[in-house]
């Protein structure tokens, strides 16, 4: 085991390369000159040539990257253009939100879509089933901001039953569930149904077992690895859903810091959001690799 | 089994036949301005109301559906047909040319998919096309993968000796033997796929960096609207609805094709 993660943690370091390298790449190729940005054009140039210098941003390509990528490992990701704040400082400072965010939409969508799954999986091709996909088709053919506008428009807006801007969870939280507990239902409903056409479920069945515990007791524990390989594969779409859904909601996230950032062209803390994202997720991708081989033996030993 | 799925190519069909025509389908001008009749509710003459300068909705609607929907399905081409394009090569070839393209792959999805496609969209400047661009930057992976590990299982068949035998080259035994095979299963992906490059193009414009206003796009005219959800939420709503519908009828598309075309999954 102690190999295994190790040897994991070793093929991370040319994927997080990778990713710092893109993303800084990506972010010189745009046409607008940092110092130009911070100076809005009212200076000399020999005090933008100075503060290029300051900068690093006279050197070559390379040796920029190296001198952010040590900035990225350290916490020194420079300043916000706009804000004149350290950049890694304002990321810290609203990322607890989006984890808020995301936190209570993961355990939203558990909630809400396993029950749902199971239930529809049982009542395979009879009414529950149908309603279930049905719901499921409708949320999975929505974009996330339509849904947002909808819940605001008629939980807020028509029946007054939820505040709808900044102060609560709930609403931008239901938003992501509803988007993501739609593929999740129905990915937990066909699991569920492969595993009760396996020979151990007719066999207790047989046995005279009551359905009920053959859920509980069979069906349930062994649809825990995919579960888990859902949540962390949805976390993806979830990490830029927050981004979208942050912003119609505007809560205080990293998510909407970035797409504020993106409007005013404040490219150290877009590059710090996607960096740090990309991390986030790579990093939640292998703990669900390593929890899965904690808790299947088959696939700890292949 | 190819009746079947008739009622979901007529609907998919509809549509992409309202985007084609949308110039000759609009009642009225879709950038018509008239501020006079601005924020018209629904009514007999503009049936989905009117929107802050008084543009017609339903006509911005039916305009928005070819900016939506064909740039949508054109991404989609293209990222499908080069994605597989480098995959098949790579699984096919292999070498140290498989190895540079799968770990670049790996990269990429290493990235969430959306948090990539803001940032490169807001890092190329935004604007339809660059939105796009972004999405396609990271979207090419996908089919790449697929394509791959399709071409590694026929590789090594007897028909793909026989032609190597019969003295084929190697971009006559791609394009002859081994695209043809991969086919299917890419196309059941491309087409579950289009509902998701919908929603996506229109999150990009949502947020403002896609289409560029006045052009009508569905998530651009939400944008615009968004402060009027309360005074004029026919401006927001009926986009919304769009968006819905169209990803609702590809959707569904997908699904019955992947049904049809998947033997795999046949019940």
């Amino acid at each position: 085991m102690r190999k295994y993660i190790f040897s994991r943690l070793i093929q991370l370091v040319p994927i997080l390369l990778g990713i710092t390298f893109l993303t800084f790449g990506m972010m010189q190729f745009t046409a607008d000159d940092a110092v130009d940005k911070i100076y809005e054009g009212s200076v000399s140039e020999e005090i933008k040539l100075a503060k290029r210098a300051e900068l690093g941003l006279d050197k070559n390509f390379i040796i920029q990257y190296g001198n952010w990528l040590a900035g990225v490992l350290t916490g020194d990701m420079g300043r916000s253009f706009i804000s004149g704040k350290l950049v890694f400082e304002t990321f810290a400072e609203k990322l607890p939100a989006t984890i808020e965010l995301m936190l209570v939409s993961i355990l939203l969508t558990i909630f809400i879509a396993t029950p749902a799954g199971i239930l529809a999986a049982v009542n395979q091709n009879k009414f529950p089933d149908y309603l279930i996909r049905a719901l499921s088709f409708v949320g999975n053919s929505m974009p996330n901001f339509f849904v947002g506008l909808l819940l605001i428009y008629f939980l807020a807006l028509k029946l007054n039953l939820l505040p709808i801007i900044g102060a609560s969870v709930i609403m931008p939280a239901l938003t992501l569930t509803i988007s993501m507990g739609a593929k999740y239902t129905r990915q937990i409903r066909a699991v569920v149904l492969e595993e009760l056409q396996k020979p151990y479920v007719m066999g207790a069945r047989s046995r005279g077992v009551s359905e009920f515990t053959i859920l509980t007791k069979s069906v349930l524990p062994s649809i825990l690895v995919p579960v888990i390989t859902l949540l962390a594969l949805s976390i993806g779409s979830l990490l830029g859903g927050t981004a979208i859904v942050e912003t119609i909601f505007m809560w205080d996230g990293v998510g909407k810091m970035a797409v504020d950032a993106i409007l005013m062209r404040d490219y150290p803390l877009i590059q710090a959001y996607v960096v740090w994202m990309a991390i986030i997720y790579v990093v939640i991708n292998l703990a669900a690799d390593l929890l899965y081989h904690y808790i299947d033996p088959r696939v700890r030993y292949e | 089994m190819s009746k079947k799925i008739l009622p979901q190519l007529i609907s998919a069909g509809a549509l992409i036949f309202i985007a084609i025509f949308a110039q000759n389908l609009t009642p009225f001008d879709p950038y018509a301005q008239d501020l006079e009749g601005a924020l018209a509710p629904p009514n007999s003459v503009n049936l989905l109301g009117t929107d802050r300068y008084g543009r017609d909705i339903l006509s911005r609607i039916i305009i928005g559906s070819q900016t939506t929907i064909l740039s949508a399905l054109a991404l989609l081409a293209t990222i499908s047909i080069v994605g597989s394009l480098i995959g098949a090569v790579c699984g096919f070839k292999g070498g140290k040319l498989d190895v540079f393209l799968m770990r670049l792959s790996d990269v990429f999805l290493a990235f969430p998919q959306m948090v990539f496609a803001i940032a490169a969209a807001g890092a190329l400047g935004g604007g339809l096309f660059n939105a796009a661009l972004a999405l396609a930057l990271i979207g090419w992976t996908k089919y790449a993968r697929i394509a791959r590990s399709l071409t590694l299982t026929i590789r090594k068949m007897p028909y793909i000796d026989a032609a190597k035998l019969a003295g084929t080259g190697s971009v006559g035994i791609l394009f002859n033997h081994i695209l043809p095979n991969i086919a299917g299963p890419i196309l059941v992906t491309a087409a579950l796929d289009i509902g998701s490059i919908i929603m996506e193009l229109a999150g990009l414009s949502f947020l403002g960096l896609g289409a560029m206003p006045p052009t009508a796009e569905w998530g651009a005219m939400m944008n615009n609207g968004r402060s009027m959800l309360q005074t004029a939420p026919w401006v927001i709503l009926s986009p919304g609805f769009a968006i819905f519908l169209t990803v609702a009828v590809f959707n569904l598309l997908g699904d019955k094709l992947r049904d049809v075309l998947d033997v795999k999954n046949k019940r």
